[in-house]
This record gives C-alpha cells, sequence and structure tokens, in this order.
C-alpha cells in the first residue's frame, strides 16, 4: 500500500511540475497577476509530492518491505537502520528520486525566500525549475522507478554493496546533490533574464547567494566523497582523477567562476552575457556529471548502470535541456547590452583573469575526462588518461590562479594599480619565498612549490583584512575594534581562499607521504617514517552481517606508544564480497594509515604510509564551504535586504 | 584605452588562457596517453617501455607468491583465451582480485616478456565487468555479450578460441 501511495505521489509531482513549467510562464509573459501567484504553490505543491515519495521509499526501506524490487536488490533485513535509510540513495532509482525532491526544494526555496524578487521573475525562475523538474520526475516514473513491485517477494533482500555501508559515504550523495541541484537555481535566473531580455546589478544580487549556497554544498560534498575514498577504498589516495570524481569537480570550477564573475555583475554592472552563459554552463555541466556517470557512459569504477533505455531517455532529456537553454541564449543574449567599462588592471580584470583560468583548468579536465569515450567512438581505440596527464596540465594553470588569487582582492575596482598592491604584499611573498626554499632542501620541486602556495594562500588571504584594521599603524584595541567593522562578505572571501591555501598544504604533504609494503609475521617489526610498526596479533573479529580479520599493530616512536591500530579485511557471505577497513590515526599534523592485504606462511601483507599534512586536504576544504556559509549571511546578500535598507532611511529621517 | 582595445585586451587574455590550456593538454597528451591492450596484443607486436593498460581475466591456478627486491609480490597470468602474459604486482591485492575474474593492470612491459603493474584494479562487483575485459573477450572471439551471460570463469584459460585467426 504505502509503494503504491509513493507512486501515485510521484506520477502527482510529474502534472504537478508540469504546471508549475507551464502556468507561471505564461502569466508572466501575460502579466497575469494571478496565474504569476500560482508558481510558489505549485513549487511548494510539487516538493510535498515528492518529499511523500520519497518518504513512502524511505518507509518501505526501514520496515525492509522486500515486494519492492529496488528494497530487494539492495537492502536486507539485518542491515543497521542508519544503512536501511541512507540506502534508500545508495542505488540509482532511489538517488535519482533524492535528486529530484532537491530539484523540487529548489523550486520552493525560490517561492519561499523570494518575496522580495519582482513578480514576472520569481514566476519565470519558478517555471523553469518546474520545466527540469518535469523531465527528470518523469524519468523517474517511467524508466527508473524505485516502487516497481516484486512478485512472490524474496525472504531477504540481496544486500548493500558493503563498500557503500559507511557514515561517510551516508551523507555524501544528499550533499553533493545539494551542490549539483542547487545550480539550477542561478541557471533558472540566467534563463529567466534572458526571457525578460534584462540583466542588471540586481540580478546579479538575487544569482549570488544562491550559487554560493550550491557551491558550498558542493565543495563539502566533493570533499566527503574524497574523504570517504582516503579510508574506505584503502589505496592510500585521495584523489583518482576518476570520470566519477572529475564529473564533481568540473561544476565546482566553473560554479567558482560564477560566484566571482556574479561578483562584478553586481558591483560592476559588467561581465553579464559571461556571467549568463556560467550559469547555464555550471548547471549543464552538473547535469552531464550526475546523469552521464550514473548511466555508465563513461567508464568507471562508481557507476551503477547499464541500461539502454535509461541512457537513450537521459541523453535526450540532456539535449533537450541543455540546447533549449543555449538555443535561448544565442537568441536572446546579443540584446543583453554590454555596459561597464573597466581598465584590464583593476579587480574586475584580476576576477576576469580568474575566469579564464578556472575555465582554461575545467576545458583541461573536460577533455581529458571524454577522449577516451571520444577516441572510441571516432577512432576505436582504447585509450584511458590518467593522473599523470591531469597532474601536467592542471598544475601550470593552477599556479597563476593561485598568484591571481591573492594579489586580485588588493586591487581597487575600476582601476587600479599594481606597485602599491605588490608593496602590501611583499611580507607575504617573502614568507612564502622562506618556505619554498627551505622545502626544496627537504622534497622535490612541486611538494615545495605546493608548500610555498599555501603560505601565500593562506597569509595572503588576510592582507587584505589587516589593511583594513590598520593593524600596527593604530592601537592595538582600536584595530581589534574595526575587525567587527568588516563585512562579513570580506570575511568569507578571505576565510575560502585561506581554506584553498590549507587544501594546497594538504595536497603538497600527500607528495612527501612514505609508505612501504611489508610482510610480517606477528611479534615483527619495521621502521617507516621514523616510526616503529609493530604487528602485534592477527585475529578473527565477528560482525553482525560480516566476519572480520583483523591485525592489531603497535606505532612507537623513540619507545613511546603513539598508537594501536587494528587494520583489517571483512568478508559479507551474502553479498560474496571482501572489503578493506583501513586503519588511520591522526595528529592533524600527519595520518598514520595501515591496510591489511592477504596472509601467507603466517606472515601478514601489510601497507603503511605516514601521509603527512593529510587531514587538512579535507579540512581546507570545509573551511572554504565554511566561507561561502559567512559570506551568505552577509546582510546585504540576503535576499530582500536590498529593499528594506532602502526603506531604513525614511523612517530614520 | 577605448572601449575596442579593451575589449581586445580581453579577447587575447581569454585567447592566452585557452591557447595555454591547449597546449598543455596536447603536451601532457603526448607522454601521457595510455593504450589498453589485451594479452594477444602484447603477443604480437613489442610494447617495451610503454605504460600500458592490460585487461583480462586472472587465469586460474596462476596466482603465486614471491619477493621481489625484498618487498611481498604476486605473480600471475592474464589470460584472453589466446594468449597469455606474466605479471608481477608490488603490493596490496585489491579485494576483488579472484582467480577466474576479470582484472585490469596499468604497468609496463619489462624486456622479459613479463608485464610489471604498478596498478591492479579488479572488478567492482560480482555482476559487473570492467569494459576494458569485456572488449579483450569480445576481441579475442571467445564472448559476444549480444549471446548471453561470459561462460564459468573457471573455464576461461583453457576455453579454445570460437573464432580463428584475427
Amino acid at each position: 500500500m504505502i509503494p503504491e501511495l509513493g507512486h501515485f505521489a510521484l506520477a502527482l509531482a510529474v502534472v504537478i511540475a508540469a504546471a508549475q513549467a507551464v502556468l507561471p510562464l505564461i502569466g508572466a509573459a501575460r502579466r497575469d497577476a494571478a496565474l504569476m501567484a500560482s508558481a510558489p504553490s505549485l513549487a511548494f505543491g510539487q516538493f510535498l509530492a515528492l518529499a511523500l515519495a520519497f518518504g513512502a521509499l524511505l518507509w518501505s526501506s526501514v520496515v525492509s518491505d522486500f515486494s519492492v524490487y529496488n528494497i530487494a536488490e539492495n537492502s536486507q533485513s539485518l542491515k543497521p537502520l542508519l544503512y536501511k535509510i541512507t540506502g534508500v540513495w545508495g542505488d540509482h532509482e532511489g538517488s535519482i528520486l533524492l535528486w529530484c525532491l532537491i530539484l523540487a526544494l529548489c523550486g520552493a526555496a525560490v517561492g519561499a525566500f523570494g518575496r522580495a524578487l519582482p513578480a514576472a521573475v520569481r514566476a519565470r525562475v519558478i517555471g523553469v525549475l518546474g520545466a527540469t523538474s518535469a523531465g527528470f520526475v518523469l524519468f523517474s516514473l517511467t524508466v527508473s522507478n524505485p516502487f516497481v513491485r516484486l512478485w512472490p517477494p524474496p525472504w531477504e533482500g540481496q544486500g548493500m554493496n558493503p563498500l557503500l555501508e559507511d557514515p561517510g559515504l551516508a551523507f555524501h550523495p544528499p550533499i553533493l546533490y545539494a551542490g549539483y541541484v542547487g545550480f539550477s537555481i542561478p541557471f533558472a535566473f540566467a534563463l529567466a533574464a534572458l526571457i525578460e531580455g534584462r540583466v542588471d546589478a540586481a540580478w546579479g544580487r538575487w544569482v549570488r547567494p544562491w550559487a554560493l549556497a550550491a557551491w558550498a554544498f558542493l565543495t563539502g560534498g566533493i570533499a566527503l566523497g574524497s574523504w570517504w575514498s582516503y579510508y574506505v577504498l584503502g589505496w592510500g589516495g585521495y584523489w583518482f582523477w576518476d570520470p566519477v570524481e572529475n564529473a564533481s569537480l568540473l561544476p565546482w570550477l566553473a560554479g567558482t567562476a560564477l560566484v566571482h564573475s556574479a561578483i562584478v555583475v553586481e558591483k560592476r554592472d559588467a561581465l553579464k552575457i559571461w556571467t549568463v552563459l556560467l550559469a547555464i554552463g555550471t548547471f549543464s555541466l552538473s547535469l552531464c556529471g550526475t546523469f552521464l556517470v550514473r548511466s555508465g557512459i563513461l567508464n568507471s569504477v562508481h557507476a551503477f548502470a547499464n541500461d539502454p533505455a535509461r541512457g537513450v531517455f537521459i541523453l535526450v532529456l540532456l539535449a533537450l535541456v541543455i540546447g533549449t537553454a543555449l538555443a535561448l541564449f544565442a537568441w536572446r543574449a546579443p540584446r543583453l547590452l554590454p555596459t561597464g567599462i573597466f581598465a584590464p588592471l583593476s579587480r574586475e580584470g584580476a576576477l576576469v583573469l580568474n575566469n579564464i583560468l578556472l575555465c582554461s583548468i575545467a576545458a583541461v579536465v573536460f577533455t581529458g575526462t571524454t577522449y577516451p569515450l571520444f577516441a572510441q567512438l571516432l577512432a576505436g581505440a582504447q585509450i584511458s588518461v590518467g593522473a599523470p596527464f591531469f597532474n601536467a596540465a592542471v598544475l601550470p594553470l593552477a599556479i597563476p590562479l593561485f598568484v591571481v588569487m591573492v594579489i586580485g582582492p588588493m586591487l581597487s575596482w575600476k582601476r587600479a594599480a599594481l606597485a602599491p598592491a605588490l608593496i602590501r604584499l611583499w611580507w607575504v611573498a617573502l614568507a612564502a619565498l622562506a618556505v619554498g626554499v627551505f622545502a626544496t632542501f627537504h622534497t622535490a620541486i612541486f611538494p615545495a612549490l605546493g608548500f610555498a602556495a599555501s603560505v601565500w594562500l593562506i597569509l595572503g588571504a588576510f592582507v587584505d583584512i589587516i589593511a583594513r584594521i590598520r593593524l600596527f599603524r593604530l592601537p592595538l584595541a582600536t584595530s581589534l575594534a574595526r575587525l567587527g567593522g568588516i563585512p562579513l562578505a570580506a570575511w568569507g572571501g578571505a576565510i575560502a581562499h585561506a581554506g584553498m591555501g590549507i587544501t594546497v598544504a594538504g595536497i603538497a604533504g600527500m607528495a612527501i607521504a612514505e609508505h612501504r609494503i611489508v610482510a610480517i609475521a606477528a611479534g615483527e617489526t619495521v621502521d617507516l617514517g621514523g616510526y616503529r610498526w609493530t604487528l602485534e596479533d592477527l585475529r578473527d573479529a565477528p560482525g553482525p552481517n560480516y566476519s572480520a580479520r583483523l591485525a592489531d599493530i603497535r606505532v612507537t616512536r623513540d619507545g613511546r606508544v603513539i598508537a594501536v591500530m587494528s587494520p583489517g579485511r571483512r568478508s559479507y557471505p551474502l553479498q560474496r564480497t571482501t572489503t578493506t577497513e583501513t586503519a588511520i590515526r591522526t595528529n592533524l599534523l600527519r595520518d598514520l594509515y595501515a591496510v591489511l592485504g592477504e596472509e601467507r606462511d603466517g606472515k601478514a601483507v601489510l601497507r603503511l604510509h605516514v601521509n603527512y599534512l593529510a587531514p587538512w586536504i579535507w579540512l581546507g576544504a570545509l573551511v572554504m564551504a565554511a566561507g561561502g556559509g559567512l559570506s551568505l549571511a552577509d546582510r546585504r546578500l540576503r535576499i530582500g535586504a536590498p529593499l528594506r535598507r532602502a526603506a531604513a532611511p525614511v523612517v530614520a529621517a | 584605452m577605448k572601449r575596442k582595445h579593451r575589449r581586445l585586451a580581453i579577447v587575447l587574455a581569454c585567447g592566452l588562457g585557452l591557447g595555454s590550456a591547449a597546449a598543455l593538454t596536447l603536451f601532457a597528451f603526448r607522454d601521457n596517453l595510455v593504450f589498453f591492450v589485451t594479452p594477444s596484443d602484447l603477443a604480437s607486436r613489442g610494447h617495451a617501455g610503454e605504460t600500458l593498460r592490460l585487461g583480462g581475466l586472472v587465469a586460474a591456478g596462476s596466482v603465486q607468491h614471491a619477493t621481489i627486491d625484498g618487498q611481498p609480490a604476486v605473480r600471475f597470468r592474464v589470460t584472453d583465451g589466446r594468449s597469455s602474459v606474466s605479471v608481477s604486482y608490488i603490493g596490496v591485492l585489491p579485494d576483488l582480485f579472484r582467480e577466474g575474474q576479470g582484472v585490469v593492470t596499468l604497468g609496463t612491459l619489462a624486456p622479459d616478456g613479463g608485464f610489471v603493474a604498478s596498478e591492479v584494479l579488479a572488478k567492482h562487483d560480482e555482476t559487473y565487468m570492467p569494459k576494458d575485459v569485456v572488449e579483450a573477450l569480445k576481441k579475442s572471439g571467445h564472448w559476444q555479450p549480444a549471446a548471453g551471460p561470459p561462460p564459468p570463469a573457471a573455464t576461461w584459460n583453457t576455453l579454445p578460441a570460437t573464432r580463428n585467426g584475427g
């Protein structure tokens, strides 16, 4: 009964989404206030219907209703409750439903928080979101239906892929999807502006918070995914330039460019056509990222399924959404007259350079990711493009980006001089140089470059704030008092840039990580990275739906016990698979990382790593996302705030 | 500076950015493209020194433990049903590595004709076979996916080819 209810709610959502796509747009075209006013209600209605459908699926999973095909395939009654809940989005059908739910949430959010928007803009934005939603909910209903029944129902489900039974991965999809789908709102704003034929500073002010929120979620989602692959896969790496990873990196790069170019639209009323194109491009990359990868078109270890019907539906849908948007752009963009002139050497100029570099990196990553696909289709050659390619092509573009990231915020709008900015940065440059030179004595050139870049980024991020509070030029107390006067958006920017520096430090640290593969018996000892690793015991340990083999390792340094860790291997009888359970002990400056391999002649094969600064990679991403959130909290960015402020002086006077 | 000049400056900057991106891409492609080969490909022509992806099935009964340069290693044969090649690998094998099942290895061909792998990827779950392995089997004429599921994995390395020549 409950699954049928969910099925019905899903069908209802398609109908409401179709109405949401048509009525508000007609209303906006005819200036019909009643039709335009229907937009938020329809958006709420669609969200409620999808929430009901999602709730029904969640219920079926929690009570282990194996008469639902999707649950029988991916769940089992012994699974812990947490994974029964999160397992709902662990498979293809459920994750598509979650995707649709978040898209509907975006429409409802514009309905709820967009009261201050002009009625026509709000109606068009919600209409575009409705049209997009209608397509994808229809996809879920027709070829990816999570509520299909199975008769007769099996006694026990097939169980979930044990790799996915992990708290990190449990919350990775919702956060990542919130990022991917969040970019639908800037996309809808871009299309609304194209239909309207007008982009102004107010448009930039409306778009930026949504783009920023989506960007913060995407940053967090990517970091969580990378962290998961680091501690679950046990390969000792954190980023493999796998198509799935690249698919999330591409919208992130484009979204980062969008967040920055929207500033120029807002402050200087320039770069409008470009920003509209970026908004379209970012969401298009998100769509391709989710669906091309999920449909298995790009070969990857993460791909879910290879179903031709789904593939064709998705390709047509993507072509429709992206094609319509680009056609609309080609048709209407020439009407958006360029305004706002600025010198190349200015804050705007630096932001343009940032956009060029980010988009160049995105282009390189895109080429590398799709090249094997085209090589196979066009030449029949089977080629793969791996990490060496991406490292060689991305690094040279990242370095100028890091340089501009620090200098850009020091320049003034419209027209700036380089010399004063450089003078204020001399001590940062000196510190970065000192660290870089010091590092070259100990490491190879690239990690040294990375450490220098991270010092440059972290210190450089706060030079502007230091200048604003006139630290050491005014009495310290006065300076600190001035800290409160700095707008949150400035803090957010500085913190996000520093976060990038922290991540770069982590990446550089990982580049000098040490590792060793050994085969030792219990009681034997090996040395690595200044630590002494002793294999104390090999033992069996039972679990709820698996049996495990654990190796107890004691790590000492100068006779002092640093850590006792137990890496292991679990075998899941139901799924007939084994998983590696990596053991990690961190003190934030380095990770001790141990993996248990197979056993032979009483000896255990162990892979031991000392990963310097590894946690900084994800910590930096969190700091970046927090910086985005802080910017978002700035009153000036909040939707409707300008209106209220415009009203305030009248009262005061 | 006139508007025209500014626009020219921006266009030039974009061109420079995309141009250098294209140059970097091409430059990196030259050294870092990795071609996929099957054991038959390796047998028919030499690829010494190149980095390659070798795909096929782990021949049943071929996995041996060894020690290379004092580190624990493993040797196994990768087969596509027509020919097979010996692979040596230092490190921990992935969870899903099994005899008779699909595997993709990244590495180089040593002068002695053995393949030295730096990475070993096993297939991701019980029902999914890496695309590269499917290609290798199709190429050697052992399996047409349209004709049904692959024959039992344990028989792969002894299976006669259904297609001659090629």
